[in-house]
């Protein structure tokens, strides 16, 4: 944080400190196992999510494929997760599912985190009636659950994966402006952004290159956080049969549809339940360790 | 005095917040669809029907005056008539709001009465064994799917081991109806049927526990980050130097102050629960507002809906204004600086 401060005056030893930074980040980073773990698990899923079709064993059970030959197998060498109600393979499916969790995580939080957190900087930065305009909008929001709100959107327009990415991000934003608001705040007063001020820079440039670097690592955990809670809901929703409709797998909708078949074949709702468990658990420790990496505490 | 400004404060907010609302919902209800009249009639309807409906629903008027009639019929209550089950969207509700009403409470209640002393234990025995396997319970609890674990405890409780029943608020059979307060469990006492309190417990239990979980393991989370806090100030060290004992200090000194932030926390999280509610009150049958909301969903029944919506939506202020008062009482620098 500090060489954000006097930075121009040590221009030109400026390289080598970032990379020894990086490199001081870095060390730190491999320490903290919460983070490290964290990680793993994301990098595992991202990867399994972009390379799904080369790696799954049975890349044509994603769609409306019915093998009633292999129906309801127990997970096997051949199935590792098993079989469901119609002969697709669990893992397929499951590996396939982490695309529509991922693809909404990214554009659920690809939008949010950039509108909520330009929100809350000029809410914080300007004060006055921008402030009262902004943070009152956000309280509104606030108080509708976000689920209840997906159901809504689901009801006036059509069950689906871009309705249900719409139905989440149209609230979730409102996190982010509470958070970065009330970092922008403390900030405000602080002597670097008086003197950039008094440099007559400009209100964009202390917004964007004072302000928003030591926003930063705050938004960073929170993101981490969030897309865990992001895969959550996305899931609920479908399990509720309001997001993402069959045959295209989905996390949510095979835990649902598997459910019928307790607790005898138990692998066909808790094997999927599981793997929604586990991005989460990646996501909520990677953003656990970055806290502490970063030391924020603003973020809970 | 102090505390009346603040209340009066507070409340006034709650209102504005509680009328931005009602705009949130009347756009979505009324102009994001288009034409809220064709959609609950189906494509199949004649251009007259449509024109009927519209009339009827006061759709042909200027938004302003269709807003104004909106806000008019909320301020007594009226929500609009379901456009399927053709009874008020508020009968409707007030059926089905007791039974989320009751599942909340408990919920609240498990998580308070489990994660606050789990905080205490985290943060009394810091970096220790039982920190960090409260650590553990935090994080998985905040990680699993509140269906998923609905699901499991359903399966493992009920089904396999038959301790608890599974579905559904007293026992197929009974004759009992909730009719003081249309809560089951204190309805049953008022009346004097213990044995009616019991059974309405015994299904509570699962689905609030369901609920509880991820509550709980924020609780436990922030009571320890603040407990954490409190330990360092001046005067707990004064204490310390007093002989004052170990479990009097925690409890009295460090937990009273410490309470604040995960109380708080607890009002915007309100959100989420009333949210995961639906879920679980899917899984186990509970006949409460989610029943409801989703039958209504599934039909397009608009009303209805943004009924439910609302409801959610005065719940989360009304409860996040208990909370407020709550820490103005446990914390006097907050009502103070709230008055200002």
């Amino acid at each position: 944080m500090a060489d954000l401060i006097d930075g121009a005056a040590t221009e030109e030893a400026a390289p080598q400190r970032r990379l020894s930074n990086a490199y001081q980040n870095w060390y730190r980073f491999s320490r903290n196992p919460t983070a490290v773990i964290g990680a793993a698990i994301v990098i595992v899923c991202v990867l399994l999510a972009i390379f799904a079709p080369f790696i799954t064993p049975y890349p044509k059970d994603v769609g409306a494929m019915v093998n009633f030959r292999v129906r309801h197998m127990p997970p096997s060498a051949a199935h590792w997760f098993g079989t469901d109600d119609v002969g697709r393979d669990i893992l397929t499916r499951v590996v396939f599912g982490y695309r529509v969790s991922l693809l909404l995580v990214l554009v659920v939080l690809g939008t949010a985190v950039p509108v909520g957190s330009i929100l809350g900087m000029l809410a914080g930065y300007f004060g006055g009636w921008v402030e009262i305009v902004i943070m009152r909008v956000t309280d509104i929001a606030l108080a509708i659950p976000p689920l209840v709100m997906a159901l809504a959107v689901a009801a006036v327009l059509n069950p689906s994966l871009v309705n249900s990415m719409l139905a989440v991000a149209i609230l979730w934003w409102t996190w982010h402006t509470r958070l970065v608001y009330s970092i922008t705040r403390q900030l405000r007063t602080q002597e670097f952004i008086e003197a950039a001020e008094t440099l007559g820079a400009s209100k964009f440039h202390i917004i964007f290159r004072e302000i928003l670097p030591n926003c930063v690592s705050a938004i960073a955990v929170k993101t981490s956080l969030d897309a865990g809670f992001v895969i959550l809901v996305g899931a609920s929703l479908s399990f509720l049969g309001l997001g993402i409709q069959p045959p295209t797998p989905d996390l949510g909708t095979m835990v649902s549809s598997g459910a019928s078949f307790l607790p005898d074949n138990w692998w066909e709702s808790v094997l999927p339940g599981c793997a929604i468990l586990f991005v989460a658990l990646g996501f909520n420790l990677l953003g656990d360790g970055l806290r502490d990496l970063f030391d924020v505490q603003e973020v809970r | 005095m102090e505390f009346l400004l603040f209340l009066i404060r507070r409340v006034l907010w709650s209102i504005l917040v509680l009328v931005g609302l009602s705009i949130v919902i009347f756009v979505i209800a009324r102009v994001v669809p288009g034409d809220p009249a064709r959609m609950a009639l189906g494509p199949t309807a004649t251009q007259e029907q449509v024109a009927d409906l519209q009339h009827k629903l006061g759709l042909d008027r200027p938004l302003i005056e269709q807003y104004g009639l909106f806000v008019a019929d909320l301020s007594h209550g009226d929500l609009g008539r379901s456009l399927l089950s053709e009874r008020q969207v508020t009968a409707d509700i007030r059926d089905s709001f007791a039974a989320t009403f009751e599942l909340v409470v408990s919920t609240i209640l498990i998580a308070m009465v489990l994660g606050v002393p789990l905080g205490v234990i985290a943060a009394r025995w810091k970096d220790k064994w039982p920190d960090n396997v409260v650590r553990l319970i935090a994080i998985f609890s905040a990680v699993t799917p509140t269906f998923f674990l609905a699901l499991l405890l359903q399966i493992l409780a009920g089904y396999v081991l038959h301790w608890l029943p599974t579905t559904g608020r007293l026992t197929h059979g009974l004759d009992f109806v909730p009719d003081i307060t249309g809560l089951a469990v204190v309805d049953s006492l008022l009346r004097g049927r213990p044995d009616i309190t019991l059974d309405a417990l015994r299904h509570l239990l699962l689905p609030a526990s369901a609920l509880a979980a991820a509550t709980m393991g924020q609780m436990a989370r922030l009571t320890r980050a603040s407990m954490l806090e409190v330990a360092n100030q001046d005067y707990i060290e004064a204490s310390r130097a007093f002989g004052i004992p170990d479990w009097l200090r925690t409890v009295k000194y460090m937990l009273r102050p410490s309470f604040v932030p995960p109380l708080t926390i607890m009002g915007l999280e309100f959100a989420s629960m009333i949210g995961n509610a639906f879920v679980v009150e899917l899984i186990f049958s509970w006949p409460g507002m989610a029943a409801y909301g989703i039958r209504t969903i599934l039909q397009k029944d608009l009303n209805a809906v943004m009924g439910v919506v609302m409801v959610s939506g005065v719940f989360f202020v009304v409860v996040n204004l208990v909370i407020d008062v709550l820490v103005g009482f446990v914390d006097p620098r907050i009502r103070i600086r709230g008055a200002r």
